[in-house]
């Protein structure tokens, strides 16, 4: 079965796609973190030297991926949206900022709860949480940058070139761990070797991480809709929507 | 579409050299012309490090803890300030559309400015560096350590720059938003940068950090000038 | 169940993590919301009352 994937670049295709897709991610992730915490708070044994504090990484490190995964999606809408000129490609690009940056502030809180308890500060000048912090900041620049700009084309060449500019941070962020010898405790889930964590934590953070994975895929869908409709508002398969034509629809 | 190819066309190829060295000709002409300009930025930077031991303490273990971060910071900063007279100047007039239609190479014109920009900014504070290190206590090893790295360091803070003064180019919040943009950008030149001398009194060495400065210095020169004029070009339109 | 809220005493940091986590993403959930219909009506508007044509400055 071949499907004609450039169909869907049309944001009037595109729209009634994502329609669909939204709440299917929303009920895979409320199923997925509903699975995913109950094994992180409940299931999953206390750990020896952390005691429950260490619970937190249930939610700090699937949020921190999610951060950094999402940078590198947004930055290849963008440069799907400088190279080939197209205007969906921008307005995804557009849509995953914010949830990004929501991604990163969850990453940055949860771990500064982590950190209070584990050793003994809120925050530490450390290698990653710096570069998380960093990361915040590309977040708000980009939306930033797109809201000072009132043309959107510009805005979304823009912050194009932005976000291009910036996805140097994100190998930064990633091994950073491993170039400073610092506070961080160095990865502990690889590719490679077996991890050191029971599996059963492991398992745990696996899940989570789909589910804030489903949970970002719903929310950039739902923004993303948002935006096709106020960045397409003359077109005529707007107005023939059921929701703009019928107040209660 | 925006790429490097565009620019180049067979004539113009061969006058990336030339197009450097009359952006930076020009460049500097302008910035000779307004002096005061140049020494009110230097003076900013010489005040706001003066700032910090009037702030905290004059104690001299603590200052010369401090003083590498001061000294990098305040270089972030006098950037910061000086970035806008990149392109804003030509933008303002029409002068940039002009360079941009003519047949040089526009990232050839946009490196060539960049480069002017740090000869007037960045390499003036590098120079400065040993004399203001040593309000900080510094010693002679640290100070060295210091000035080389504020020398491979400050040519980046202007390429990277470069590309946020193009994309803020008209914007009503132009200037703070620069900084929003440009500053996480410049964090790992500070880290790398500040990190250098505190290595070298640790007993460690400098090369590090230094050769990782350097590293950062030659991907910020081949890459950083096609992103600005994709920038200029954007602003252009 | 109260040794669950208690978590050997980090139940602080732990549910304070994830109780932000949560505001953070109702406050989320309800921003595109509120968006979405802002948009909407907005969109309603436009074709009640289509913006006027080239021409409409010569009558």
């Amino acid at each position: 079965m071949s499907i004609n994937w450039f169909r869907y670049a049309s944001p009037a295709t595109f729209y009634p796609l994502a329609g669909k897709l939204v709440p299917l991610f929303a009920g895979g992730a409320v199923i997925l973190a509903a699975i995913g915490l109950y094994i992180g708070l409940v299931v999953a044994p206390t750990d020896f030297q952390q005691g429950d504090a260490y619970r937190i990484i249930f939610l700090h490190v699937p949020a921190a991926w999610m951060s950094m995964f999402l940078y590198v999606v947004m930055a290849g809408w963008s440069a799907l949206a400088l190279g080939l000129n197209t205007r969906l490609s921008a307005m995804m690009a557009q849509a995953i900022a914010p949830t990004g940056a929501l991604m990163t502030l969850i990453a940055l809180a949860s771990g500064a709860f982590w950190g209070r308890p584990t050793w003994g500060t809120y925050w530490a000048w450390d290698a990653r949480m710096t570069s998380e912090l960093i990361l915040l900041f590309l977040y708000l620049g980009v939306i930033a940058l797109r809201n000072a700009i009132d043309d959107p084309r510009r805005a979304d060449r823009a912050c194009g070139v932005l976000a291009l500019t910036g996805v140097v941070n994100i190998p930064i962020i990633y091994f950073s761990v491993q170039w400073w010898n610092t506070l961080h405790q160095g990865g502990t889930v690889s590719f490679t070797k077996a991890p050191s964590m029971e599996s059963i934590m492991l398992a745990g953070m696996l899940i989570m991480s789909f589910a804030a994975w489903f949970y970002a895929i719903a929310a950039v869908l739902a923004r993303a809709r948002t935006i096709i409709v106020e960045r397409e508002r003359g077109a005529a398969w707007i107005a023939a929507l059921p929701e703009v034509r019928n107040i209660n629809a | 579409m925006i790429t490097a190819a565009a620019t180049m066309s067979p004539v113009a190829a061969d006058a990336v050299w030339p197009a450097i060295r009359w952006a930076v000709a020009r460049d500097l002409k302008l910035a000779l012309r307004s002096r005061t300009e140049l020494a009110v930025q230097l003076l900013f930077y010489v005040i706001v490090v003066s700032l910090f031991p009037l702030a905290t303490s004059p104690e001299k273990n603590l200052l010369s803890t401090m003083g590498p971060g001061v000294l990098w910071v305040a270089a972030l900063l006098a950037s910061l300030l000086s970035l806008p007279r990149l392109f804003a100047a030509d933008f303002a007039d029409a002068t940039l559309e002009q360079i941009a239609l003519s047949p040089y190479p526009l990232v050839a014109l946009v490196f060539g400015k960049t480069v002017a920009h740090w000869l007037t900014t960045g390499l003036p504070i590098a120079a400065l560096a040993p004399l203001l290190g040593l309000q900080y206590a510094m010693d002679g090893e640290a100070l060295i350590v210091l000035t080389a790295a504020l020398a491979i360091g400050t040519p980046i803070l202007s390429l990277l720059g470069a590309i946020g003064a193009a994309l803020t180019l008209g914007l009503r919040a132009g200037g703070s938003l620069l900084a929003l943009l440009i500053l996480p950008l410049y964090v790992p030149v500070l880290i790398f940068g500040a990190g250098a001398v505190d290595a070298a009194r640790a007993g460690l060495g400098a090369d590090a950090n230094l050769s990782l400065l350097g590293a950062a210095l030659i991907l910020a020169t081949i890459a950083a000038p096609f992103a600005a004029t994709a920038a200029v070009r954007i602003a252009l339109d | 169940m109260s040794a669950f809220f208690a978590m050997n005493g980090y139940g602080f940091y732990v549910w304070s993590a994830y109780g932000l986590a949560a505001v953070a993403i109702v406050v989320e959930v309800l921003l595109l919301r509120s968006q979405r219909r802002a948009v909407l009506a907005q969109a309603r508007s436009t074709v009640s009352a289509p913006a006027p044509g080239p021409l409409a400055a010569t009558e």
